[in-house]
């Protein structure tokens, strides 16, 4: 392993799904000349996590967050890109390297409902992993990590099944399962979603310390960016597949630049009965991953649509300012970009074959 | 006044376990009112999906409501027995989008066909007007028309939640519980969803029971409300009458603590300690642990229902819910000097 290089980089990655539906269709497609029908649930992504950072990816449901977390830690393997884990490419590992690294990375999985064995009392779930790695361990390791993310008493819990427990309960135990094995590295899929403000403060709290504290890094999913904001010092903001806007996260609040961003922004709720929001304009139909317009690929959706959004809009600094980077038309001139090197046009167009 | 389609009326809900029971329910009352949007909120574990469950006869094997009422459109549904609540409740009359909606649709079937069998036996639409129906829905909540025909694992959590509202929609119910319903989306979709929701009202009479911890939901989209704590109702009303005077102290610190994205710097207050495991007796206010207005009559017994003068339906389940305006006048007063980064810019 390389020093000093990210804890995890990922290069154009790319995960497409075939989701033609057995040899009668892919007959079909054959005659009438089509492809496979393809969901390009991650494409063209970049994104770089350095130690001791926290990333946090937002985007609307669909738009490939999950695909994404899943390919990070091997479930799925990427049909294009690279990954990197320490400055080495995964697509190189060995046997032993994988274990390795499933240990050190971890992932707290979207839907508790269906990611908790039935059959796992809460201790046994907890105590799982840390068999698995053969790491030594007691009862009351198990209860301080359960009463760390809020279970108190452990005991009241440490017996339960997870029907026997509330959706916010089983959401805890998860995390506390991803955090048992102290990761260096937490992939987190909405791990807070369904918790109260107050309990989600703790939550958000006790990862905060971990990754102040004990250097862990983190890519941090959620939809929800007033929890966002707490958490991570980068916001992404993923759309079908790609990263439109990235920028440090009170800037992105204040001051979001991708017309996708600012309609997500405008589109929380305001705790007060007589506020009245302004609803964003941005029109319905969300990203359909398996026919993506060429283009930028909110043009259909963007109020501020241009004849030039019909091409692949470059990553490029807004205001000059390096920190940030938006995949927007509005942001750039594009006779003094004409000279510079074109990105490779990417995956955006129907130029596949 | 409208009728109340639905009423908890001193419900006491309970589950077996090997050691003590647990004590998930306790003197909940409150009414929804025919042509409500309702929101219910609170802690995680204070029982919300508790109550959704009894409504229609969904408690686990080991829950029971042990004593109390609950009537729906005047009738006593608690003693129902399995084909009771399917004749009388169920499906017609009340749907729900379950907390756990991800793993309600059948993994082996395509949504196409579970429309269908549904269509069959809760309707007399035919098999395609059954599917231009599925079709319609599935575009009202932002799913391709194109993926009728899919199964639940080629959707992304999302989806699957927007798929199981769509269902929930299918046959016009009277009453809809949505337990947590957009937890899983992001802001634009839950916003369109809600916004639909919303709309509902003018196609024919339905109410909504609308569970979430997230109480601008609640403001924004429901007419009154309840919050819950600790198995127990701490207060009723309309949105605005609980948003402007709130009398119950978890509802007041609640508000407090709420994130409101138009002011992004300021300090969150956090509600110490935690609810506690309800599995004794619950002969006294389930918040006075936590409260700073506790004195020693919260733990003398339940609290009692207390009407905030002034307000009408407005109740508030708290021995000192009279004195709140005072001993809780620092936390009632809202800043005006912060800013909003959403109206000014920056
Ligand atoms: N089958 C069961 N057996 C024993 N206890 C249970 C069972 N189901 C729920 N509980 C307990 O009852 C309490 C209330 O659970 P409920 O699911 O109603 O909470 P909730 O308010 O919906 O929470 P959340 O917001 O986290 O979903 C919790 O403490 C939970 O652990
Ligand atoms: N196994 C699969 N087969 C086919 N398509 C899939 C599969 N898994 C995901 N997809 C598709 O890939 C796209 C991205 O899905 P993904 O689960 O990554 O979204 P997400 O951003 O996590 O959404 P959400 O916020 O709703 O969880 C979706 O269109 C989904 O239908
Ligand atoms: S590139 Fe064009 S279509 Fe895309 S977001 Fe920007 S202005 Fe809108
Ligand atoms: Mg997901
Ligand atoms: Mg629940």
């Amino acid at each position: 392993m390389s020093d000093g290089a990210p804890v995890l980089e990922l290069r154009s990655l790319e995960k497409h799904f075939d989701t033609t539906s057995g040899i009668t269709e892919t007959i079909r497609n054959r005659l009438v000349g089509e492809g496979p029908k393809l969901v390009r649930a991650v494409d063209d992504l970049n994104l770089t996590l350095a130690e001791n950072q926290v990333q946090g990816v937002i985007g609307e449901s669909g738009c490939g967050k999950t695909t994404l977390l899943r390919t990070i830690i091997g479930l799925y393997d990427p049909t294009g890109g690279e990954m990197r884990f320490h400055g080495r490419p995964t697509s190189e590992f060995t046997k032993d390297e994988w274990k390795e690294f499933r240990r050190h990375v971890q992932i707290v999985f979207q839907d508790p409902f269906n990611s908790l064995d039935p059959k796992f009392s809460v201790r046994r779930t907890l105590a799982e992993p840390l068999e698995i790695h053969g790491i030594d361990y007691d009862r009351t390791d198990i209860e301080e990590m359960l009463e760390s993310v809020g279970l108190t008493p452990a005991s009241q819990y440490i017996q339960q099944f997870p029907n026997q427990l509330s959706g916010g309960e089983k959401q805890r135990v998860a995390i506390a399962r991803a955090l048992i094995t102290e990761p260096d590295v937490i992939l987190a899929d909405e791990p807070a979603s369904m918790l109260d403000v107050s309990t989600q403060a703790e939550i958000l709290n006790l990862l905060n310390e971990l990754t102040d504290e004990f250097g862990v890094s983190m890519v941090y999913i959620s939809h929800d960016l007033s929890t966002v904001s707490y958490i991570c010092d980068h916001i992404n903001v993923m759309y079908l597949g790609r990263i439109v806007e990235k920028a440090p996260t009170r800037a992105l609040l204040a001051d979001p630049k991708h017309p996708y961003t600012q309609a997500l922004i405008r589109s929380i709720p305001i705790p007060d009965p007589h506020y009245d929001r302004e609803q964003a304009t941005i029109g319905g139909e969300p990203g359909d991953p398996i026919d993506m317009p060429e283009g930028c690929r909110f043009k259909n959706r963007c109020p501020e649509r241009m004849d030039v959004c019909d091409e692949t809009p470059l990553d490029v600094a807004p205001d000059g300012d390096g920190d940030r980077e938006v995949a927007c038309h509005l942001y750039y001139d594009h006779e003094e970009r004409a000279g510079a090197e074109p990105k490779p046009a990417a995956s955006d167009g129907g130029e596949r074959p | 006044m409208a009728e109340p389609i639905l009423e908890f009326d001193d419900v006491d809900i309970r589950y077996r376990t090997d050691g003590d029971d647990v004590r998930a329910v306790n003197g909940a009352s409150f009414a929804i009112d025919e042509g409500d949007y309702f929101g219910l909120v609170g802690e995680s574990g204070c029982g919300k999906s508790t109550i959704a469950d009894s409504i229609v006869g969904g408690l686990d094997d080991n829950g029971e409501v042990v004593s109390g009422e609950i009537r729906f459109k005047g009738e006593q549904i608690q003693d129902y027995s399995e084909s009771e609540f399917n004749e009388n409740v169920r499906w017609k009359e009340v749907s729900v989008i379950p907390q756990s909606s991800m793993n309600s649709l059948d993994p082996v079937m395509k949504l196409s066909e579970q429309a269908v069998e549904m269509a069959k036996y809760h309707t007399d639409l035919s098999r395609p007007a059954a599917l231009d129906r599925l079709r319609e829905l599935f575009d009202v909540v932002g799913l391709s028309e194109s993926r009728i025909s899919d199964y639940p694992h080629q959707f992304s959590g999302g989806m699957q939640q927007r798929a199981i509202i769509a269902f929930a929609l299918f046959l016009q119910p009277s009453l809809i519980i949505a337990d947590e319903p957009t937890t899983a989306l992001d802001v634009i979709m839950q916003d369109q969803i809600m916004d639909y929701i919303n709309g509902l009202k003018d196609d024919w009479d339905v109410s909504m029971l609308l569970i979430t911890h997230d109480i601008s939901l609640v403001f924004e989209n429901c007419d009154s409300m309840a919050v819950m704590h600790g198995g127990q109702i701490a207060e009723t009303g309309t949105v605005d009458d609980v948003f402007d005077r709130p009398r119950h102290p978890y509802a007041i610190l609640l508000q407090n603590a709420f994130p409101d994205v138009r002011f992004p710097d300021r300090e969150l207050a956090v509600i110490d300690g935690h609810p506690p495991q309800l599995r004794d007796e619950v002969d006294f206010c389930t918040f006075a642990d936590r409260c700073p207005w506790a004195e020693p009559a919260c733990r003398e017994g339940a609290p009692p229902a207390t009407p905030v003068a002034g307000d009408d339906d407005h109740l508030a389940w708290c021995v000192r819910a009279g004195e709140m305006s005072e001993l809780a006048a620092n936390h009632l007063e809202r800043s005006t000097e912060s800013t909003s980064i959403l109206e000014g810019g920056q």
